[in-house]
């Protein structure tokens, strides 16, 4: 239940006023969504001097709060989420063969999912680029790993991303990242004395927290709760390049969901976005140019919400392939007890991976990444705030819980498929009469094979280490990682593709889409980094036609 | 275990109070001070649910949780009301306030009070008002700081800010 007098930040609900929510006049670039890819495209092209605007459905979260979303996290008896859902915003269906919980996975407000993201940020192999040619499975990006390089820098520039050149498994790079590793843990070191016997190949991992202090943040202090909420500022969120936008001169508006896309008499330009207010108010933003960057899911749906007589199937549709090919990254994983101490809960994030069985040998599974965790088992506040036990009894039990437990997970890559799709569901609507997205989502052999592999490898390690296994996530009990990925995917054909390599739409001059939904295949990496790089080389070609 | 001052201060840092408790005592605070029985009822709970080996742990709780505490009006309106309540349950049984109780019986009317098994809930049963406002606000600022968690060997608990180092260092260092 609700405490009284919870702070939940006054401009997270109920009408605000005190915000100038109208349209701006002469915009060069309407940008809607200000997660990740929107925020980096507006600070580029805001500092290229264009006038840009962003409109964002959530609100505008107050930093000062983040403590208190922390203590959300931590207590129990608290019912608010730690970043709000508003029930008729984010009403979702979720039909398909697997349940997808959409709200756990997302975050609405300025600085979007990465709000509550983990801060990892590693490039995509470079076979990932070329997967079709490579073994046959999934489909081939529209240009190969080479073109993205430059970006993947400059996006790890952005994100001020902490790591080292020592993976062997990893794309080459030109230059070591922007702030030193974290160094391994101690558990790391355990991990790594079995892997070494058993011819794994550990490293370390690259980190979009700052391991020093820069000009935008501090350095991590080590709270712990990276996964949902940083209070220091120290992991990136998108909120920092909000500021960049802003002190540039863009204009970027909380509250205020998107309901549609307008195009001109030819269909060759969209000529506004319609919006609305806190107070029912609907608003027409025009611009030259329209950047969709509001995820896998909301992407998608836009697109579907804004068909018009000359576009039934929804607007850049013309392929047939918004909202299809979704994807999202499986996850795997197995834990268990040592006899001996893991110095676990320390931090909130990971120091060590394995990328020797991401490559695919052929199309009969996905690729897999090894993580090797910090944060097994319960923290001493798990245990004494929901304990029978008080006084020393109640530190008996912390002491039997805590200390002695390891676990490794994975990331499992899912081929895109046709069937797994986002779509509209007209049976239900969102607060201003919207049909909500619709989740059809299910796994197939290959995945279900990667994900046995992993818990092989997994069980592997943990027998090394002579660990007593307490707990497995497997093909049967999997769950996905929340990268929102493939639902207007990019591509060189127009017949099968909904953007270029450009990120333009292929059937509207003006049209860009940014993000995880333009990838045409997910790899196993966690897709943040991918999305910064692609949305600084949108920036770039946005910048070019104006 | 002695609890000092710095442990309060350190336990403070972490709920983001720690900028004031470095310049002044919880009486020379900006923030509100909880009334008398209210602390001292907070220093009964927690000599029951903190482990027997702690001590200092009046002047623990004044510096932290009454700060914690007074920092938000109606959170502090919740725990004066679950020591309302906590206070009314003992005294049908022994014609006293729970502060009149002995370390041990404080713990039985606890536990007779069913908090133990309660699930905290700010806003339900008595025993759950008790289990949130009075024992989790206790065990929370005791085990999500190094002053508890240390006990079992982890100096930097989730929700404090106590750097990168600890994580890379083994049992014995």
């Amino acid at each position: 239940m609700t405490p009284p007098g919870a702070g939940g930040g006054a401009t997270e609900t109920g009408p605000d006023t005190s915000v100038d929510r109208t349209p701006s006049d002469r915009t060069d670039v309407c940008i809607v969504g200000a997660g990740p890819a929107g925020a980096l495209v507006a600070a580029k092209l805001a500092a290229a001097g264009h006038d840009v605007v962003v409109l964002d459905a959530g609100p505008r979260f107050d930093p000062a709060e983040r403590e208190d979303r922390m203590e959300r996290l931590l207590r129990p008896g608290d019912d608010r989420p730690v970043w709000p859902v508003d029930p008729e915003r984010d009403a979702y269906s979720s039909t398909g063969e697997r349940e997808y919980p959409l709200n756990a996975a997302r975050v609405k407000g300025i600085g979007g999912t990465t709000l509550h993201w983990q801060g990892m940020v590693m490039r995509l192999h470079e076979q990932d680029f070329r997967l079709d040619s490579s073994v046959g499975a999934g489909a081939d990006w529209p240009f190969d790993y080479e073109h993205l390089r430059p970006y993947y820098a400059e996006a790890e520039r952005e994100l001020s991303v902490s790591g080292a050149s020592d993976n062997p498994f990893a794309p080459p790079r030109e230059q070591p990242h922007p702030l030193p590793p974290f160094p391994p843990s101690h558990s790391d070191a355990i991990f790594a004395e079995a892997c070494e016997s058993l011819g794994i190949a550990t490293h370390s991992v690259p980190n979009a927290r700052n391991s020093e202090s820069t000009a935008d943040a501090s350095a991590c202090v080590g709270y712990g709760t990276c996964k949902p909420v940083c209070p220091s500022g120290a992991k990136y969120d998108a909120t920092r390049h909000v500021r960049e936008a802003e002190a540039a001169g863009a204009r970027v508006i909380d509250r205020v969901p998107v309901q549609r896309l307008e195009h001109d008499a030819t269909g060759d330009r969209v000529t506004a976005a319609v919006y609305a207010t806190p107070d029912g108010t609907e608003h027409r933003q025009a611009a030259r140019e329209f950047v969709v960057a509001a995820g896998g899911v909301e992407t998608p749906r836009l697109l579907l919400l804004s068909k018009s007589e000359q576009y039934p199937d929804g607007l850049a549709n013309s392929s047939g392939a918004v909202g299809r090919y979704f994807m999202d990254h499986l996850f795997a994983g197995m834990g268990g007890l040592l006899d001996r101490r893991t110095r676990q809960k320390h931090v909130g994030f990971i120091t060590s991976e394995s990328h020797q069985f991401y490559d695919r040998e052929d199309d009969s599974r996905g690729a897999i990444k090894l993580e090797f965790l910090n944060y097994a088992g319960p923290a001493p506040t798990d245990v004494a705030l929901s304990a029978d036990e008080f006084g020393d009894a109640l530190l008996s039990k912390i002491r039997e819980s805590y200390g002695n437990h390891i676990a490794v997970s994975a990331l499992v890559e899912q081929f895109p498929r046709r069937e797994n799709r986002i779509r509209l569901d007209p049976s239900r609507t969102d607060g201003h009469g919207n049909p909500v997205p619709d989740v059809v989502w299910s796994l197939d052999d290959s995945t279900r094979r990667a994900l046995r592999r992993a818990n092989e490898i997994q069980r592997s390690i943990l027998d090394e280490l002579g660990a007593s296994v307490e707990w497995t996530v497997g093909p049967e009990n999997t769950g996905p990682a929340f990268h929102h990925m493939g639902t207007t995917r990019m591509g060189t054909d127009s017949d099968e593709s909904v953007v270029d390599a450009r990120l333009r739409s292929h059937d509207l001059q003006n049209l860009s889409l940014v993000g995880s939904s333009t990838f045409p295949t997910g790899g196993a990496m966690n897709p943040t980094l991918t999305i910064a790089a692609l949305s600084l080389k949108a920036a770039d070609h946005v910048d070019e036609r104006l | 275990m002695e609890l000092s001052r710095r442990d309060a201060l350190t336990a403070l840092t972490a709920v983001g109070l720690g900028a004031t408790a470095g310049c002044a005592s919880s009486s020379e605070t900006d923030t509100r001070v909880a009334d008398d029985h209210v602390v001292e009822t907070l220093v009964a709970v927690a000599e029951a649910v903190y482990p027997s080996e702690v001590d200092g742990v009046e002047s623990f709780v004044r510096e932290v949780s009454v700060r914690r505490i007074g920092a938000d009006e109606a959170y502090e309106a919740g725990v004066a009301d679950a020591v309302e309540r906590l206070d009314d349950y003992v005294e049908g049984f022994r014609d006293a306030t729970y502060t009149d109780l002995s370390r041990e019986e404080r713990t039985t009317e606890l536990h007779r009070m069913g908090v133990g098994n309660a699930a905290p809930d700010p806003s339900g049963l008595d025993r759950e008002r008790v289990r949130y406002y009075l024992v989790n606000e206790l065990l929370y600022a005791f085990y999500s700081t190094p002053t508890g968690a240390s006990l079992v060997g982890l100096e930097n608990p989730p929700g404090h800010p106590g750097g990168t180092t600890s994580y890379r260092r083994g049992p014995e260092e």
